[in-house]
C-alpha cells in the first residue's frame, strides 16, 4: 500500500465512524417508537391482505378494530391478483380482502379459504382523474380522453388488478380504448397507476374513487365519476384462509364490518355498500 | 413465450453493454491508475449501485426527473418528453445499474497488466492513448469481456427499477422480467416458469463463462 492507500484508510474510518454515530440516535429513535403490545385479553395477531384500493381506509379499519379488541393486525396492501399468487403458494394470510370477487371464490374452490366464507364488503367505483394544473376539462367523461395532449393515461394493470380490468372495460365501451391503446401505462396496481398520474408523469388516470378520496390525491388533483354502465361492478370480496391460525379473530373482523361506523367509513371513502344482510 | 419481451430485454441488454464499453473504458481507466487522494469517493459512488435499492433509483427517476422538478423540466425542454414509461428511461436507469458491473471488471483487468510493461511502452515513446489501445487493453481483454458481458447480464435480470418506472408498455418497456412477474400474478405458472427456465439458463451459462475464462476477474474487489 503506498502512501494515498493509508490516508484513504484513516478518512474511511474517520467517514464510517462519524456514521455509526449518526445511526445511535436513529435507533433510539426507532425503539422509542410505540411497539404493537396486545392488550390484555388479547386475540393475538391477524394477518390481512388488502388491495391496493384499501389502503388508507383499512389502516383506519384495523386501527379501530385493534382498539376494540386488542388484537394486533398486520396490513399488507398490493394488487389483488399478486396476494392470489401468493396464497396459492402458502402465503401466511389469514384474511383476503380481494378487489374482485372471483379471485376469493377461486381460492374457496382450490380448497384454500374456508368454504363459504366469501363476504362482498365493498362495490368499488372507478374514476377519470387528473391533476390540478390539468387542462384536460374531465367533466366530459371518458370522451375528454379523445384530447391529443394525452400522452400517457395510467391504469392498473388489467392482467390482473381488478380495477385495471374495470378501466379497459370502460375505455372499450365508451369506444375510446383503440385510439388510447399505445399510450396506456400499466401500474402494477392501483396505487401505482395513482402515483404515475400524482406525480405529473402520466397526464390521466382512471383510479379507484376510494384512492381519489385519499390523502395526497384529494389535495393535488380531481375527477369525474365514470358511469357505472360502463363497466361490470366492481363487487369486492374477502374470505377467511383454510390456513389461518387465528379464524376466531378472522371472523370478528368480517363481522365488524357490518358495524355502521365502518359501514360509514367505507361509504366516506367512496365504496357503494351491498344491503346489511346481502351476504 | 413472450418473444417482444424477450427482444426488448436484449435491445436494452444490448444497448447497455455497447455503451459503458465506450464510456466505462476510461472511467475505470482512471480509477486504476489515478494517484489523486479522494478517488475512493468516486469509487464508492461507482459501486453504490452494488447496494442501491432498485427502489431508490426507480424513486428519483419518477419523482426528481418527473414534469414537477427542475430536473425533470430541462429533461423535457430537451428531449421532448419525460423519462419515465420510456426505453430510454430504461436506458439511463439501466446504464447507472449496470455501471459497476462493467467497471469493476475492466479495472481489475488493468491492474493486472504489468505495470512494467506500460512504462516501457512509454519510455519506448508511445503516447499514452497508444499505450492503452495497443499494450493495456490486449493485455486486459479478459476483464473487459468479463465486464460487457457481465453488464448485459446484468440488465437481462434488471427488475425493480424497471417496475417502477417502466409503466409495462409491451414492446417499450415491458422486459422479459416483467412479463415474466405478470405471468405469476396473472396466473399462467406454466408461461412464467417456460420463461423463468431460460433466464436461469441463460444467468448459469452467462457465469459459467465467465468463470471458465478467468476466475480471478470476478473477484472485482481485489486489491494488490
Amino acid at each position: 500500500m503506498n502512501r494515498s492507500g493509508k490516508l484513504n484508510f484513516r478518512t474511511l474510518g474517520l467517514l464510517s465512524a462519524v456514521l455509526l454515530a449518526m445511526s445511535v440516535p436513529l435507533e433510539i429513535a426507532a425503539t422509542g417508537y410505540p411497539v404493537q403490545s396486545p392488550a390484555p385479553g388479547s386475540c393475538g395477531t391477524l394477518t390481512i391482505a388488502a388491495a391496493a384500493d384499501l389502503s388508507e381506509v383499512m389502516n383506519t379499519i384495523a386501527a379501530d378494530f385493534r382498539a376494540k379488541t386488542g388484537c394486533v393486525v398486520r396490513l399488507s396492501t398490493g394488487s389483488s391478483g399478486n396476494f392470489l399468487s401468493q396464497i396459492e403458494n402458502g402465503a401466511p394470510f389469514d384474511l383476503f380482502f380481494s378487489a374482485d370477487f372471483a379471485y376469493p371464490k377461486k381460492l374457496e374452490s382450490e380448497g384454500l379459504a374456508v368454504a363459504g366464507s366469501t363476504y362482498l364488503y365493498a362495490i368499488g367505483k372507478i374514476v377519470l382523474w387528473v391533476r390540478n394544473d390539468s387542462r384536460l376539462d374531465v367533466s366530459k367523461g371518458l370522451e375528454a380522453l379523445r384530447d391529443p395532449a394525452i400522452q400517457q393515461l395510467a391504469i392498473a394493470n388489467p392482467q390482473h388488478a381488478p380495477y385495471g380490468r374495470a378501466a379497459e372495460q370502460a375505455l372499450r365501451n365508451a369506444g375510446v380504448y383503440d385510439a388510447l391503446k399505445d399510450r396506456l401505462v400499466l401500474g402494477e396496481n392501483i396505487s401505482q397507476a395513482a402515483q404515475f398520474v400524482e406525480s405529473g408523469n402520466a397526464n390521466a388516470g382512471i383510479l379507484a374513487l376510494s384512492s381519489a378520496l385519499s390523502g395526497e390525491l384529494k389535495k393535488k388533483g380531481h375527477y369525474s365519476v365514470i358511469p357505472q354502465n360502463l363497466y361490470s361492478p366492481l363487487d369486492q370480496g374477502a374470505v377467511i384462509m383454510r390456513s389461518s391460525k387465528n379464524p376466531q379473530a378472522a371472523e370478528k373482523f368480517l363481522a365488524s364490518l357490518q358495524s355502521p361506523e365502518t359501514r360509514e367509513l367505507l361509504a366516506q371513502y367512496g365504496f357503494a355498500l351491498p344491503p346489511l344482510g346481502a351476504n | 413465450m413472450n418473444w417482444q419481451a424477450v427482444i426488448l430485454s436484449l435491445e436494452l441488454a444490448a444497448s447497455v453493454a455497447g455503451i459503458l464499453l465506450v464510456a466505462g473504458l476510461p472511467i475505470a481507466y482512471w480509477v486504476t491508475f489515478s494517484k489523486w487522494r479522494w478517488k475512493f469517493l468516486v469509487e464508492a459512488i461507482i459501486a453504490v449501485p452494488l447496494v442501491l435499492p432498485p427502489t431508490v433509483l426507480g424513486y428519483y427517476i419518477l419523482a426528481g426527473l418527473g414534469p414537477r422538478n427542475l430536473p425533470g423540466k430541462l429533461w423535457q425542454s430537451w428531449f421532448g418528453h419525460t423519462l419515465p414509461f420510456t426505453f430510454g428511461g430504461l436506458l439511463v436507469a439501466s446504464l447507472l445499474y449496470s455501471l459497476p458491473f462493467a467497471v469493476q471488471p475492466f479495472s481489475a483487468g488493468f491492474e493486472n497488466v504489468d505495470r512494467k510493461v506500460i512504462e516501457a511502452s512509454w519510455t519506448l515513446g508511445a503516447s499514452r492513448l497508444e499505450t492503452f489501445f495497443r499494450v493495456i487493453l490486449p493485455l486486459s481483454a479478459v476483464g473487459v469481456i468479463s465486464g460487457a458481458v457481465l453488464s448485459f447480464a446484468h440488465t437481462i435480470g434488471e427488475f425493480g427499477v424497471v417496475l417502477m418506472v417502466g409503466g409495462n408498455i409491451p414492446g417499450v418497456t415491458r422486459t422479459i422480467s416483467i412479463d415474466i412477474y405478470d405471468q405469476v400474478q396473472a396466473g399462467n405458472y406454466v408461461a412464467a416458469n417456460r420463461t423463468s427456465l431460460l433466464l436461469l439458463l441463460f444467468s448459469f451459462l452467462v457465469l459459467s463463462v465467465i468463470y471458465g475464462t478467468n476466475r480471478r476477474v470476478m473477484n472485482v474487489w481485489r486489491r494488490r
